[in-house]
């Protein structure tokens, strides 16, 4: 194959953010398989323009942007006008994004304009040049060929390293003259979870709590302090979001986020499969929970079977002074 | 108006799903076939759509084998007015999936379509998007939300950072995501009552919809199981076993 890759980057305040750059590791990954040419970039919003000059150390050929207003927030069909576009401008046979709400949302339309069939969440790029992403909440596995000319794949965050800088070659440059259709919508409000501790998808260390916890004052009592002992994010089941514990976008699963940190530490939370799907390949794996039989001892590689409310007070206190001294 | 709301057949999401000897499909002995739970989130929003007076008719579809009647016959029991089954028994991926739908929303006169974020079975996270495009509509991905007025939805989506509202015309497409309702059983009148609703077969043929896809499962292989670790004696012993052994404190 012959045509070149163009890779989304989320990008806030000209900053590439690391989705991104774990796409683009994949995206190379794809490269070396199939042959394409060239990998290129686009950025969109508000710092778009720095972000893709910051994209220029890592070998791009081309680096697009648009600071348009219309990309100022997140649009599905503005966000996928200018995809298109930037494929069509730099040649691009694949377009490749991170499966972030973003990239799921977006991504696929393309697809329908493109007549491209799209592999999504991939965990790796196989030898033959199939791609492999999980079904079934990670039960199967299953190596995909997609079999359109053109083609789009996801990228499962946790999956990648974040791409290593290379040598500056290519050029940055201005995505110009596309065509936003009036069916867009608009945002009409925002209500962000925030809170200043790591980003969950980014985080080393990630302690989440699940229903055990029974209000969000125990989550806030039990769970953040741990949390903020170790420096980790803070993760939930999802019953504990159901029940209003914890907000939406903390729920760790097979519909939720997928995290890879070096330490998961699971506080009153079962291990069930869809739970297990989106943490299971964290490196270290601590579970408390008072049920010796709970699920979740199948994958920990630490558990402790005890009462979480006797357990993390004196587990943060024990971290603390470990810190400390 | 009506509410088109597509309706997969997967296997329960207790089960536990294994890789076939020939590695091309899942081992289905014993398997218990329920609806998506996110379409059965969707059956739910339109019925009560419709029951708040914002809808006349709530169409379930499906595309499968045969038996995908019963999770049809399973939304109407939740009170679906009717169903259509596409009958097809090969491969469907989202590509096929979305050109489908495409063609059974362009032959009746629907307002709005409901659909599951994902199916539990492939999570591709693909197919209503591809049919927002495919109709040239807006969409809603991953709703928690949903408000209808004035020829707009206004919807709250479960996006990485919180939660965003937005207001799109409508027709157009919402996706559903886990907090948007909790679906209701369906009663055993209501079971008895789908019976007796109208169920429409058609194929692909019927539709004009090649069979074709776009993605190909060349395998499927089973994950690397984890194996378990140890227990602990107290919070000290873990602590000593995350400093000396795991070293990452
Ligand atoms: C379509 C679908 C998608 C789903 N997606 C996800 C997903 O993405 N993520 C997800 O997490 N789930 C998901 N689920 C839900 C999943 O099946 C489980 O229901 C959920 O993970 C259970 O959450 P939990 O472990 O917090 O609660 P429970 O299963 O109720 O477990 C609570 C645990 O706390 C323990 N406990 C209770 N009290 C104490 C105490 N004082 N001290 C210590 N331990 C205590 C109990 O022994 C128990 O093991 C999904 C389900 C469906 C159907």
């Amino acid at each position: 194959m012959s045509g070149s890759i163009l890779v989304f980057i989320e990008q806030a305040s000209g900053e590439p953010q690391k989705s991104g750059l774990v796409a683009l590791e994949a995206a190379r990954q794809i490269q070396a398989k199939w042959g394409n040419g060239s990998i290129s970039t686009l950025c969109l919003g508000a710092g778009a323009k720095g972000a893709a000059e910051a994209m220029l150390q890592y070998g791009v050929a081309k680096a697009l942007y648009s600071e348009e207003a219309s990309f100022s927030q997140y649009r599905a069909i503005a966000y996928e006008a200018a995809f298109l576009k930037g494929m069509e401008s730099v040649g691009a046979t694949v377009g490749i994004a991170a499966a972030t709400t973003t990239g799921k949302d977006f991504l696929p339309r393309c697809g329908v304009q493109l007549d491209a069939g799209q592999a999504s969440d991939i965990i790796a790029v196989n030898d033959d040049g199939s791609l492999r992403r999980p079904m079934y909440a990670g039960d199967v596995l299953a190596d995909v060929e997609i079999t359109s000319e053109k083609k789009l794949v996801t990228v499962r965050t946790s999956a990648f390293a974040a791409a290593e800088p290379t040598a500056t070659s290519g050029t940055s440059e201005e995505l110009n003259g596309v065509a936003v259709g009036e069916n867009a919508g608009e945002i009409t409000s925002f209500e962000a979870s925030g809170g200043d501790r790591p980003e969950l998808t980014e985080a080393d260390i990630v302690v989440s709590g699940g229903r055990a916890l029974q209000s969000e004052e125990n989550f806030e009592k039990y769970i953040f302090p741990l949390a903020d002992a170790l420096g980790a994010a803070v993760g939930a089941s999802r019953a504990a979001v159901d029940s209003g514990y914890a907000p939406n976008d903390w729920q760790v699963g097979q519909t939720g986020k997928i995290v890879a940190p070096n330490l998961y530490v699971a506080v009153g939370i079962s291990g069930a499969i869809q739970h297990l799907a989106g943490m299971k390949d964290s490196k270290t794996i601590v579970a408390i929970n008072k049920d010796p039989e709970a699920p979740i001892y199948e994958v920990a590689d630490f558990g402790l079977v005890a009462d979480l409310y006797e357990a993390v007070p004196e587990l943060t206190e024990k971290v603390k002074a470990a810190k400390a001294g | 108006m009506k509410i088109l709301v597509p309706v997969k057949r997967v296997p329960d999401y207790e089960a536990k799903i294994r890789v076939n000897s020939e590695k091309n499909g899942i081992v289905t002995d014993g398997i218990k076939w329920i609806v998506n739970p996110f379409d059965e989130i969707a059956v739910e929003e339109a019925i009560k759509i419709r029951d708040g007076g914002g809808a006349e008719e709530v169409v379930v579809v499906g595309i499968g084998p045969e038996d995908s009647v019963t999770q049809l016959r399973y939304g109407m029991a939740m009170g679906a007015d009717r169903g259509i089954l596409v009958k097809h028994d090969g491969y469907v991926d989202s590509d096929l999936a979305s050109r489908v739908l495409a063609e059974v929303y362009k032959k009746g006169e629907y307002g709005l379509i409901i659909m599951g974020k994902q199916s539990i079975d492939s999570d591709a996270n693909q197919t209503s998007q591809l049919l927002a495009e495919r109709l040239n509509l807006p969409q809603a991905c991953f709703a928690s939300k949903v408000e209808l007025s004035d020829g707009k939805a206004i919807v709250t989506r479960e996006v990485d950072g919180g939660l965003e509202t937005i207001a799109v015309s409508t027709p157009c497409v919402i996706s559903t995501d886990l907090r948007l309702n909790e679906p209701r059983y369906a009663s055993l009148p209501g079971i008895m009552k789908a019976k007796k609703k109208p169920m429409e077969e058609l194929t692909l043929a019927d539709l004009g919809v090649e069979d074709s896809t776009k993605v190909r499962i060349l395998r499927m292989n089973p994950p690397a199981e984890r194996s378990a670790g140890r227990k602990v004696e107290d919070v000290a012993a873990l602590l000593a076993a995350l400093q000396n052994e795991a070293k990452v404190l």
